[in-house]
């Protein structure tokens, strides 16, 4: 068996293992699929009936789908960091370790179930939109482009908490450590508010920051970008989908290697 | 015949704490070596350096004839672990858990489940092999880990204090497991803080402390260092102490010793439960009133205060 063919055999298992967990823990399950449920609601009707007024039939509330898309998913990788460093304080990573198997199997089957995962989510988040008036406007293709790069960005962020998780053996840490970082990380941006009404350097930084690029890119694809809205200045919202596709790339050409070698190294005390 | 576990200076250090200090060992094929230690000892660290999970600061480690450190990858196919703590996954059952490691061992689909069916026979648990793991006792999860590490029939094993935290039941019924696995002709590694265990289990035993070996030889040979068993009386009347010396003289193995502050003598015998009626018996006939009897075997203290005149830490807190 090539190495290759061999790594993959073994995420699946990891993988197969971490998705019965999910099932079989019901109430992980149902509060997972009622945030996501709960942010749509709260949005739609607290903050789109706030700001929302009618322009050329896309409203606040549909302009706010795609962030709230793009922040969920984005917290919903963060749970990679929290499963590995459960499985280290556990043993259990210990126990693969003294396994033949595949070095990278553990992190990749880890990724792997939380994109499934994210899956879920976004099903059930899209299903709520379309209740609460969301509507893609484009075609099948453009929206399920969207949906990818969605899912790919997330997958990318998982591999950086597949890192932080192994190097911060503590659920807690690593749980408190992703709201620091993705709550900034998410916010600004131009996922609630559009990136033009922001002062001066945080609107720079709303620019540049991937997450902006992402919910631009995914709100092109859905259509749900109103006519009367400003074009983005910034190259990086001019070009949402390359723009987040090289982050994307980077981040993983960078975590992959160094949550690997922390897999490598991970002792579990 | 050659050694299957060979390792030679071990040393590993975490900041001031030495935990490996120089440490030799050696287990030959087909043999049991126990490898007894009080908490912190460097015992867990050893078996992680020798498991591949844990890279030394200094020495070399070979098992099954492989470099742990040049070739880990090629050790972890000839190795079973068990550690401390069973790593056992809580959400699966007990037979996903054992299909799980043959599938990681690259069993193929249908040797693994076979094996896993296998394992939860031998190891009694085929009734509760289909439920997840949250409903497991302590004993039941301890048995499905060591069965984990039988899953591909690894010619070398080891075990990291299989029985500590069990009931006295669990821990005889692994016992059991463990003689009937040693019989199949694996070479086996525990560690254990039971002298008991190490005696019962164990062809050679080396007791360590602070990483380094302190002693080391068969359990007779540690215990004749120790001293064995001994009778233990407390008379009611101190008056009555030199008369309880020469009947307890008459079946001491050795020298009786006499604590007149606590009334208290000590015998050293061989023969177990027997010697102790003989005793009272004798004790009685005399007329000698009996406060307290006791036997004891030697414990992991005892072969701690003989071979370093200190207690363990544990003991003395
Ligand atoms: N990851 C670690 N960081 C710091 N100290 C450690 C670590 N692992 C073990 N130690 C220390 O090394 C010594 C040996 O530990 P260990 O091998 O676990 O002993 P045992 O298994 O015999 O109880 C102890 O003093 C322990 O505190
Ligand atoms: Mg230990």
């Amino acid at each position: 068996m090539s190495a290759l063919t061999g790594a993959l055999g073994d995420g699946a298992v990891v993988a197969k293992r971490n998705l019965i967990k999910i099932k079989r823990s019901p109430e992980l399950l149902i509060f997972s699929t009622l945030q996501p449920i709960m942010f749509i609601l709260l949005f739609a009707y607290v903050f789109g009936s706030a700001i929302g007024q009618d322009r050329t039939g896309v409203n606040y509330r549909e302009f706010l789908i795609a962030g709230i898309f793009a922040q969920t998913v984005i917290f919903g990788a963060t749970l990679t960091g929290a499963g590995l460093a459960d499985d280290m304080k556990k043993g259990i990573i210990d126990r693969f370790r003294s396994l033949p198997m595949s070095r990278s199997a553990v992190l990749v089957g880890r990724t792997t179930s939380d994109v499934l995962n994210n899956v879920l989510v976004i099903t059930v988040m899209s299903l709520t939109g379309l209740v609460v008036g969301w509507r893609i406007r484009t075609s099948f293709l453009e929206a399920l482009a969207g949906f990818l790069l969605l899912l790919l960005f997330a997958y990318a962020i998982s591999w950086v908490f597949a890192w932080i998780g192994l190097l911060v053996p503590s659920v807690e840490v690593v749980q408190s450590a992703s709201f620091i970082v993705i709550f900034p990380m998410t916010f600004i941006a131009n996922t609630f508010v559009p990136e033009s009404g922001l002062p001066g350097p945080l609107r720079t930084v709303a620019e540049w920051n991937p997450v902006s690029s992402l919910t631009q890119a995914a709100r092109e694809l859905f259509g749900n970008v109103a006519a009367d809205m400003p074009e983005p200045t910034a190259w990086p919202l001019q070009n949402p989908v390359l723009y987040t596709l090289i982050w994307s790339v980077l981040i993983l050409v960078v975590f992959v290697p160094l949550a690997v070698r922390q897999y490598k190294r991970a002792a579990s005390r | 015949m050659g050694a299957q576990v060979r390792a030679r200076g071990l040393v590993k250090r975490y900041g001031d704490v030495v935990a490996l200090d120089g440490l030799d060992l050696e287990v030959e094929e087909g043999t049991v070596l126990g490898l007894l230690g009080p908490n912190g000892a460097g015992k867990t660290t050893v078996v992680r350096v020798l498991t591949t999970l844990l890279e030394p600061d200094e020495g070399s480690a070979e098992v099954a004839g492989v470099d742990v450190l040049a070739d880990p990858a090629a050790v972890r196919r000839q190795i079973g672990l068990s550690g401390q703590y069973a790593a056992v996954d809580e959400y699966l059952t007990g037979f996903e858990n054992l299909d799980m490691i043959g599938r990681l061992y690259r069993l193929g689909r249908t040797r693994s489940r076979e094996r896993a069916r296998e394992l939860l026979e031998r190891f009694d648990l085929v009734e509760a092999g289909d439920r997840p793991l949250k409903g497991y006792s302590g004993g039941m999860r301890r048995r499905l880990d060591l069965a984990g590490a039988l899953v591909a029939q690894p010619p070398v094993l080891f075990l990291d204090e299989p029985t500590t935290g069990l009931d006295p039941r669990s821990r005889s019924e692994m016992w059991d497991v463990i003689r009937e696995l040693v019989r199949g002709g694996t070479t086996l590694l525990l560690t254990t803080q039971y002298l008991e265990e190490a005696d019962l289990l164990a062809d050679e035993i080396v007791v360590i402390d602070h990483g380094q070996a302190i002693a080391q030889g068969t359990a007779d040979a540690l215990k004749s260092q120790v001293g064995g068993e001994r009778v233990e009386v407390v008379v009611d009347a101190a008056a009555d102490l030199e008369q309880a010396r020469s009947v307890l003289s008459g079946l001491a193995t050795g020298e009786v010793v006499v604590d007149a502050h606590t009334r208290r003598l000590t015998a050293p015998v061989a023969g177990g439960g027997k010697v102790l009626v003989d005793a009272l018996g004798r004790l009685d006939a005399a007329g000698i009133g009996v406060l307290d009897v006791a036997l004891r075997r030697p414990t992991l203290d005892d072969v701690f205060l003989a071979l370093t005149g200190r207690v363990t830490e544990e003991a003395a807190a």
